[in-house]
């Protein structure tokens, strides 16, 4: 049984890879050790799954062909309803499938754990995520400057991810380069990822967030470490400061901001943020006004 | 006065809100009027809005759920042809308006659609198949019913007065918390839920003790049909779960209307302990939906199989596995909070544990097949239909309960593709296969079999037409709720899945064609024994509709299959197995208008806790409250079918089987 499984997976592997890669689909198409990891989880998954999946789904329709009424040559057996060695069978497939799965599945939730950084020679590039309604604020404290709905990083360099939400809910998610994970309120995310392959990768957020959450998509830049030196030492040349009034700016509602950066970032404002020693995104206007002109009352709690 | 209301809260300005409450509006109003100018009101307030029938009752919640899969079903139109459009432009439907739609989808799909089906079929089916005459509490039965509807009722109201949640299905703060949701949406939400999670959790406590306490003589636990076996399953989680919810959402109401801060960014306030809470109901909660509509395909299967389910003991092992390890997986939706290898990979592996006695259904259900001789009736079309599709849909969620495979796949399209791969193909199907199994049961005529094969097929090609495409789009990282995109490699799925949802609609078209061809032509439909499908369970042994007392005698049960023994017996000796019982008069409970009094008053408060009107909630409240104590201060309990009566009903029903019997063996 075992080995009949894995023979089945190691030979659908290969297939599923070929036929699924083909589309060059983001999830698959991985651009860094993460998602290269989620995929390999992914597709192992999966070929073990198929591998009674498949036999299954083929039995029910052969078993309903062959066993329709009409057909004569169909031995009718009205009292065939126990078999212990069916039932041994029918228990053990499933929990054998569970067994593999399981395993992979425990291992992989390790290895692949967010929060665990990736091993490299390379010294991690620290970035800062505050997901606001609705744009991403990315900081660089090495580099000390910040962006808006743009995250440029370095190629073959780690990056450790402190994330956090200003207002609601969101999920930090760049398919290409695996694990997405929640934004949230006065807590501290932790994602390391890394991007092998220079390019434009989407980034989204994966939690809806409100009106603007469909613009809050976001391009990542993977660039040669180099042109990274560039884009800071460019951005420190220009754009505003990011310091707490600039972010009080940004606490309110906005969509489709396009991308800039800020030529320093006041210290410490990403801690300030988590510890909620700053306020909360504002949130839409206190007095809705409809359409009709007088308002919906609606009182809030601060 | 008013409280929030004003008129501003009518949308005048916006013509598609507009036009869908006019039509709502006018909708409830022609058919009020016809009913009235017909002369058809008293017979409906005489026999089925006071009813305290279990079969009336599950019919009643049936409808409840048909009437709002058509709302859901617009939204889900709207959805779709919102997305196909909206690819590098901004479609029809503006972001506010879009994320109600989507919110009302879920919320509708999963509340008022999925949860009173199998409500109405465990209600209409349970009592039949213990061989017993009512449920445990008949009156609290109605209450239940009515309690739903009036949530139902309320979620209809937010089209015309005021707006629906913008949240999602479940609102998670602190999105859902004042600050960021001013409005009344989330508060329709709320009142809404909380109405008719009463009359849910209700519903629970009567099936269970139904099934608990009054069963025929004879049939011990073991001797119960399966589907009895996954509606006490699925009651159990009922009791279990949905406390957590009401005092979820009561902890969320304290913040919006008292300023409380279990849920809010500020002063401590925790919006993960949200999403631990409502998931702890959440996930049970699927499993509630499904496991009736397992029961649903272990009967359908085996009687049309002309077998006995194969391996009952192995089936009722893995129901009441599930109905346990259904708690003990809710962080699978949350892996990507963060929690840890640990944690996730613990959660990760209970989730997929989960797949075991659900595997183990799926192969019992295929050895049920082999060996028989399969009618493929349309019930067995759904049955065969969704053993494929669940398959399909369980591999899809055993790869999300993967953490690490979900933290690329987490609200994804390929998340929104399965769990429609589940609930369409399971819980749906489920509930359309038990809907063509017992209808001739609860009327007396068969349904079209032409027009529901031909409905069956278009929902099947629809299903896979509408959502494979969003597994793909999983994989191409499209994430749910999306009001407007620009990625080129998403729009070519979304137009396909777009096409799916009409074939869907052609489905649900000629499921109403079936049901207006089959009562149009009931004349020549009736199926006078009472057993269409040759049957095997005790709903089967009456007449059909059963009379309001069930069953003439409690048929004394000594096997498994008590009816298909009693039937197997009459063919081997050419006439009834059972001779003529002694009749006697039977007491059965009264009809009662509690349940739609209470219900009219639930309404009212719940709409005045909504636009904070606080002199007409206390008028509801003490107008419910005044209902109770009317209903507790009754004297009259029950009323009194007479022996003649009873004998009546009983014996044509026997007469007419043993004709059948009679033209059976000649032939």
């Amino acid at each position: 049984m075992k080995a009949g499984v894995t023979v089945v997976s190691r030979s659908l592997v290969p297939l599923l890879s070929l036929s699924l890669a083909g589309c060059h689909t983001a999830v698959l198409s991985s651009a860094g050790p993460v998602s290269e990891g989620e995929r390999i989880v992914l597709l192992d998954s999966l070929a073990i799954m198929l591998a009674v999946g498949i036999p299954t789904i083929v039995l029910t329709l052969v078993f309903a062909y062959w066993f329709r009424a009409s057909n004569a040559r169909a031995r009718y057996r009205p009292d065939f309803a126990y078999s212990g060695r069916l039932e041994l069978l029918v228990w053990s497939i499933p929990a054998l499938v569970i067994f593999f799965l399981g395993g992979i599945a425990w291992i992989s939730a390790h290895l692949l754990d967010p929060a665990e950084p990736l091993k490299s020679k390379a010294q991690p590039l620290e970035v800062e995520v505050v997901s606001l309604d609705w744009k991403w604020l990315f900081i660089y404290p090495q580099q000390n400057v910040a962006s808006v709905n743009r995250m440029v990083v370095p190629v073959g360099v780690p990056l450790n991810l402190k994330i956090t939400s200003a207002s609601v809910f969101n999920v930090f998610f760049v398919p290409q380069l695996g694990s997405e994970i929640y934004a949230m309120y006065g807590m501290t995310s932790r994602l390391n990822l890394q991007a092998d392959r220079p390019g434009v990768y989407l980034g989204l957020s994966a939690h809806f967030s409100g009106d603007g959450f469909p613009g809050m998509t976001f391009d990542v830049d993977a660039v040669a470490p180099q042109e990274f030196a560039g884009w800071a030492a460019a951005a420190r040349d220009g754009g505003p400061v990011l310091g707490e009034a600039a972010y009080r700016g940004l606490l309110k509602q906005t969509q489709d901001v396009s991308p800039y950066t800020y030529r320093s970032v006041q210290s410490g404002l990403f801690g300030e943020i988590v510890h909620q020693q700053l306020p909360p995104g504002e949130g839409p206007p206190t007095a809705r006004t409809s359409a009709g002109g007088s308002t919906v009352l609606a009182q809030r709690h601060d | 006065m008013f409280g929030k209301l004003t008129w501003a809260a009518i949308p005048f300005g916006q013509p598609i809100p507009l036009a869908a409450g006019a039509l709502v509006v006018f909708g409830i109003a022609a058919v009020v009027i016809w009913v009235v100018a017909r002369g058809y009101l008293p017979y409906l307030w005489r026999e089925w809005i006071t009813s305290t029938d279990h079969k009336r009752i599950g019919v009643m919640y049936c409808l409840l759920a048909a009437v709002m899969l058509l709302r859901g079903f617009i939204d889900a139109l709207m959805m779709r042809s919102q997305q196909a459009l909206a690819f590098h432009a901004a479609g029809y439907l503006p972001p506010e308006h879009y994320s109600q739609i989507f919110s009302a989808h879920g919320t509708i799909m999963i509340f008022f659609v999925a949860m009173p089906f199998v409500i109405g079929l465990m209600n209409f089916a349970v009592p039949l198949q213990l061989g017993v005459r009512d449920v445990a509490f008949p009156t609290l039965n109605s209450v239940s019913l009515w309690l739903t509807a009036s949530g139902a009722l309320l979620i209809n109201v937010s089209l015309v007065v005021g707006e629906f949640a913008r949240t999602g299905w479940l609102p998670y703060p602190p999105l859902s918390e004042l600050a960021y949701s001013p409005g009344v949406g989330v508060d329709y939400y709320l009142w809404a839920i909380q109405i008719s999670g009463i009359g849910t959790l209700m519903t629970g406590i009567n099936m269970v003790t139904t099934i608990l306490k009054m069963r025929a003589p004879g049939m011990s636990y073991m001797r119960m049909p399966i589907f009895c076996w996954t509606s006490l399953a699925s009651n159990l989680l009922i009791v279990a779960a949905f406390p957590i919810l009401t005092a979820t959402l009561a902890m969320l109401l304290l913040d919006r209307y008292v300023g409380f801060h279990f849920f809010t960014n500020e002063a401590g306030g925790n919006a993960m302990m949200f999403m631990n809470l409502i998931w702890a109901w959440g996930h049970p909660e699927v499993y509630i939906l499904i496991l009736p509509a397992f029961g649903v395909f272990s009967e359908v299967v085996s009687t049309f199989c002309g077998k006995p389910l194969f391996d009952r003991r192995s089936m009722i092992i893995a129901t009441m596995a599930i109905c346990i390890l259904s708690f003990t997986v809710w962080l699978h939706h949350f892996f990507t909070m963060g929690a840890g290898g640990d944690v996730n990979g613990f959660f990760g592996i209970a989730s997929m544990i989960i797949a075991v006695p659900t595997g183990v259904k799926v192969f019992n259900w295929l050895f049920t097949m082999y060996g028989g001789r399969i009618r493929f009736t349309s019930a067995m079309l759904w049955a065969v239909g969704f053993m494929v599709t669940f398959v399909i849909g369980g591999m899809t969620g055993v790869l999300l309960a993967s953490p690490a495979a979900d933290f690329v796949l987490h609200n994804s399209l390929f998340l929104v593709a399965h769990f429609h791969n589940t609930i369409i193909g399971g819980v749906l199907f489920g509930a359309f296969a038990g809907y063509t199994f017992w209808f001739p049961k609860a009327f007396g005529f068969t349904l079209d079999e032409r027009l529901g094969k031909a409905a069956f097929w278009c929902w099947l090609i629809g299903f896979y037409v509408a959502f494979m495409p969003l597994y793909v789009l999983g994989f191409e990282g499209m994430t749910r709720r999306m009001q407007h995109y620009d990625r080129p490699e998403w729009h070519p799925w979304v137009l396909i899945a777009g096409v799916g949802a009409l074939l869907i609609l052609c489905g649900i078209a000629l499921q109403i064609a079936q049901l207006w061809v089959s009562m149009r032509g009931r004349a020549q439909r009736r199926e006078p024994t009472g057993d269409p499908w040759d049957g095997r369970s005790l709903e089967w042994a009456t007449a059909s509709p059963p009379p309001a007392f069930n069953f003439a005698v409690l048929p004394t049960v000594t096997s498994e299959e008590p009816y298909w023994d009693i039937k197997q017996q009459a063919r081997a000796t050419h006439h009834l197995a059972t001779p003529e019982p002694q009749y006697a008069a039977i007491e059965m409970p009264r009809n009662s208008p509690t349940g739609f009094v209470t219900a009219f008053f639930a309404v009212v408060t719940g709409f005045a806790l909504i636009w904070q009107i606080w002199w007409l909630v206390v008028l509801g409240l003490l107008g419910a409250y005044v209902t109770f104590v009317v209903f507790a201060w009754r004297d009259i309990h029950e009323t009194e079918i007479p022996a003649e009566e009873v004998a009546r009903i009983d014996r044509a029903n026997r007469a007419a089987r043993a004709a059948a019997l009679l033209a059976g063996a000649a032939r």
